[in-house]
């Protein structure tokens, strides 16, 4: 039942080296009144009847519904080598590498993932993954905090709400001061966003794209900040990388994001990564695991977890952070699937994305009554802007297997008619001109 | 072994991307768009396989090696319950945030909501949430409840969170990082946090103490239920960490006993892989007048048996993206289901007689700081073996040397020359007989070849490595 191989013969003669009698006699040291009032679970099941279960459950779980939606979770295809290789169980069942003699497949991977991240992002210097998007946005928040020693960090309204939540409670334990700017349109508000910065600021958290899929040039504010010496924290998405602007090229201090587009598939929410890289000079302030190169007595190079003395186990309460397991296996299906499409099938798959959200959009807002509202570029998503309540119109649309974009009115009130639609690789023509042609049948017949 | 990036050879293409079969678009504006090339590996299907199934290879894992690390509870991972989690790889989580989205989503909705009640009838807790990511995420978010409890009832004077000296390091970490500062509390000499030093430290500034139980050394404190009162007096709640829960299945309930908020590691007690590192899952529970500080959503059940996503407003908001490591605890609920009640009371007994015996057996060569019976895991010091300059490194380096994965050392930081031992329920009787000699083997050649124990490992691909250089270095990722 509980896949415990011993028999009760193997379990006398353990018993015997003990000096017990019983196994229950083990549990002698605790106390009667101390013992569980219940314990009220079913009887266990076979393989064959679980799976059974499972399945059933497993029927209804939307997979039938073409997804034009994303809000921080994108469906990109994932090439078959990913799963496999992730699927070794040297990989999947070890721990974080202690020892690091008999662990080097996952150090030298999370190296190279690192180097992965640092790559795509701009940046120098990256840990080895933390738990999700939002948690990553939170821990460059505290990072900025230990590094510039002051308490106001601006969060720009355009950031994914969701994310923006997790970093308010963060940042709430902390006493720490969150000034939020809210968007122009669907695009950052720059210039307000500029004057907030003071001498007391210590970052201004940003997102390319932006949640309503714009992509801006954040150079300017990167020099406003620096020029008050707070940093600036760019989220972004990693598909997009292969296109647009990276955080490094805009001047951000700190990269962040979901890595959850590499090579990770939806499961309901997990488990993803959350990613994080900065420049050199921040690398002791960053949380959780990072993994270095070093050499062993005869001079051959191996990898190593190095400077652990930023983390918990051994600061304890002045640690970076909390984060102890982190996502491991989830950073190296990233890195798996980085690998696996390389410098120019990278290029390509951001360009796939790009082109067909362009031919989306233009179908779409020639759709009557719909207006595009995205000023600027965009990268795979984008905003309409409908003639009536889109969150009415998304569930009329979901009884027809289409989810045809994210409504605002919940994230953002007062733009209830607006619909955050997402495009990926692995929507065809056909399906695009499908919910064109569902959308003017829902909104006008 | 070459990095990736050193395989790469330029023009060389791996995994077709798809076709196109819209119109190419404009480009972008030069303001937006990349300039720097994403230099990425340029590797050959192939190449990639082999590099990735070469590097597996050197890992020790618990499919290839008993792996008893202390304090992570490396058992057996079921391959159907790996199956299982990988059903739901297509569903993506904003379907259940859509408006009548939900409806679409029943199946892990169920999953979720079943998950919870599970652990809350386990751990004796009224509600449960799944959303925090691991163990310490958990802990972090348990805080962050009591602290919005504290708050509610205007009690704002309660700026400390008490821990033990044996804690983990993510407790003291965990309840800094919600904003409190620390107390530490020492060990007495009978192995538990010393209740008389706690409650001197308790006053009514104290917002909670955190307690592992059984704790890092493997024992059972039987004075929580004294300490739970201590703590409820004072005005201050209690934490249990629950990441050494395999021991107590069926037997202790940390709600009966008085706890307040509980964190339990799906990642060690019920059954799913650790992934090298991660990711696990760190759900809590809390007894009932905490359910409504529980972050935001909420998967409910309607009087119709159909499960509904819902704002949780006086709740602490929201402390990941979605449900938690879905996949994860879709593994985990799998595995209880699976064992039942009587299996998931076989894996405590086991897991328990397991690690006895290996106390046990070793006590004769290891010094044993506290010679009582242990629950899940026990805890030896090298200290004998260093009067020959022997230290726990060496003994766990001998180990790898001899095809065992070595225990937790150094953990935890109240007993020198820790080895935590570890052995869970999944281990046979011959495997941990096999274990045992290498231990004594080890304990024979400090006395009379220390040098072996300093040499190794020699069978690995690289022998020790110059940790001071990789901190000196910093080189964290190639050029
Ligand atoms: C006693 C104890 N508490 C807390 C944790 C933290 O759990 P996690 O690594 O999942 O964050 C661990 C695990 O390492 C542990 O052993």
């Amino acid at each position: 039942m509980g896949y415990c191989p011993n028999t009760p013969d193997d379990i006398r003669d353990m018993l015997a080296a003990i000096g017990a009698a019983s196994v229950e006699e083990l549990f002698a040291p605790i106390p009667a009144e101390l013992r569980a009032k219940s314990f009220n679970l079913p009887p266990g099941m076979s393989e064959l009847e679980l799976l059974r279960l499972m399945r059933e459950k497993a029927a209804s779980c939307g997979a039938d519904i073409t997804p034009f939606i994303g809000g921080g979770i994108y469906d990109h295809f994932i090439p078959a080598a990913v799963d496999h290789l992730a699927s070794r169980a040297e990989f999947y069942t070890a721990y974080t590498p202690y020892q690091p003699e008999c662990a080097q497949g996952t150090l030298q991977a999370l190296y190279e993932y690192q180097t992965t991240i640092c790559r795509l992002t701009g940046m120098e210097a990256s840990n080895a993954s933390l738990y999700d998007g939002g948690t990553a946005v939170a821990e460059a928040a505290l990072m900025s905090l230990r590094i510039t020693d002051r308490h106001k960090v601006i969060l720009d309204g355009s950031v994914n709400p969701l994310h923006r939540g997790i970093v308010t409670g963060y940042l709430h334990g902390l006493s720490a001061q969150a000034v939020h700017v809210a968007p122009d349109g669907c695009a950052s508000d720059l210039a307000r966003l500029m004057s907030s910065i003071d001498d007391e600021t210590a970052a201004v958290i940003v997102q390319s794209p932006n949640f309503f899929g714009s992509v801006q040039d954040f150079r300017e504010l990167a020099q406003k900040a620096h020029d008050h010496e707070a940093l600036l924290i760019v989220s972004c998405y990693p598909i997009a990388m292969g296109l647009v602007a990276s955080p490094g090229e805009m001047g951000a201090d700190i990269a962040v994001g979901e890595g959850q587009s590499l090579g990770n598939h939806l499961s309901f929410g997990g488990p993803y990564f959350g990613f994080i890289a900065t420049r050199k000079r921040f690398i002791r302030n960053l949380p959780g695991r990072i993994v270095g190169e070093t050499i062993d007595h005869q001079g051959r190079r191996g990898f190593v977890l190095t400077l652990q003395a930023r983390e918990q186990h051994i600061k304890r309460h002045k640690a970076t952070s909390n984060i102890c397991s982190n996502q491991s296996l989830c950073a190296l299906r990233g890195l798996i699937f980085c690998a696996s499409l390389g410098r120019k099938g990278f290029e390509e798959l951001a360009q796939l994305n790009y082109d067909k959200a362009q031919y989306a959009k233009s179908v779409l807002a020639a759709v009557r009554g719909v207006d595009l509202l995205n000023s600027g570029a965009t990268f795979n998503e984008f905003t309409l802007v409908l003639p009536k309540d889109a969150a009415e119109v998304v569930q009329r649309l979901l009884d027809k297997g289409m989810a045809a974009g994210v409504p605002l009115g919940q994230y953002y009130p007062g733009m209830e008619r607006a619909l955050v639609v997402t495009v990926t690789e692995k929507r065809t023509k056909d399906e695009i001109d499908r919910l064109a042609a569902l959308l003017e049948e829902v909104l006008w017949s | 072994m070459e990095l990736i990036f050193e395989k790469s050879v330029s023009g060389r293409t791996g995994v077709r991307v798809p076709l196109s079969d819209v119109p190419k678009a404009a480009s972008l504006p030069e303001a937006v768009r990349r300039q720097e090339p994403v230099r990425l590996p340029e590797v050959g299907e192939l190449d990639l396989v082999r590099h990735y199934t070469n590097l597996s290879r050197r890992n020790f894992s618990v499919d290839t090696n008993f792996y008893p690390l202390g304090s992570c509870t490396m058992k057996y991972n079921t391959k159907v319950t790996e199956n299982a989690g990988g059903l739901f790889a297509s569903c993506h989580p904003m379907l259940a945030l859509l408006p009548g989205g939900d409806s679409l989503v029943q199946g892990p909705l169920s999953i979720v909501y079943e998950l919870e009640r599970q652990l809350a009838e386990i751990t004796g807790m009224e509600e449960v949430t799944t959303q925090p990511l691991a163990g310490a995420h958990g802990e972090m978010t348990g805080i962050m409840v009591i602290a919005a409890y504290h708050k509610a009832r205007g009690d704002e004077k309660r700026k400390y969170v008490i821990v033990p000296d044996s804690s983990h390091g993510t407790n003291p970490a965990s309840a800094a990082m919600a904003g409190y500062e620390i107390v530490t509390v020492p060990t007495a000499p009978y192995g538990d946090m010393d209740l008389d030093l706690f409650r001197q430290a308790m006053n009514d500034e104290v917002a909670a103490v955190m307690l592992t139980c059984p704790n890092t050394l493997g024992l059972f404190n039987p004075h929580i239920a004294e300490i739970c009162a201590i703590a409820h007096q004072g005005g201050a709640l209690t934490y249990y960490d629950g990441a050494n829960l395999n021991a107590i299945l069926g037997k202790v309930r940390p709600g009966d006993v008085g706890f307040d908020v509980i964190h339990v590691n799906l990642h060690k007690t019920f059954g799913t892989p650790h992934g090298g590192g991660g990711p696990g899952s760190g759900p809590i529970g809390v007894r009932g007048d905490l359910v409504r500080f529980l972050p935001t959503p909420r998967v409910v059940r309607r009087v119709d048996g159909s499960y509904a996503v819902e704002d949780h407003p006086e709740g602490i908001g929201r402390v990941s993206d979605f449900f938690g490591n879905f996949a994860i605890m879709a593994r985990a609920y799998a595995y209880i289901t699976m064992l039942g009640r009587e299996g998931l009371i076989e894996v405590s007994e086991q897991a328990v007689l397991n690690a006895n015996y290996i106390m046990a057996r070793l006590k004769e060569e290891y010094e044993l700081p506290f010679d009582q019976t242990c629950m899940h895991e026990c805890v030896f010091s090298a200290s004998r073996q260093v009067q020959n300059g022997v230290h726990a490194i060496d003994v766990a380096k001998y180990l790898i040397d001899r095809g065992f994965h070595p225990p937790t050392v150094y953990f935890p930081l109240n007993v020198k020359e820790a080895i935590m031992i570890e052995p869970t329920e999944t281990e046979s009787k011959q495997t941990m007989d096999a274990f045992i000699e290498v231990m004594l083997e080890a304990a024979q050649l400090a006395k009379e070849d220390p040098e072996r124990l300093h040499e190794a490992p020699v069978t690995t691909p690289v022998g020790r490595l110059d940790e001071t250089r990789a901190a000196r270095m910093q080189q964290v990722c190639c050029e």
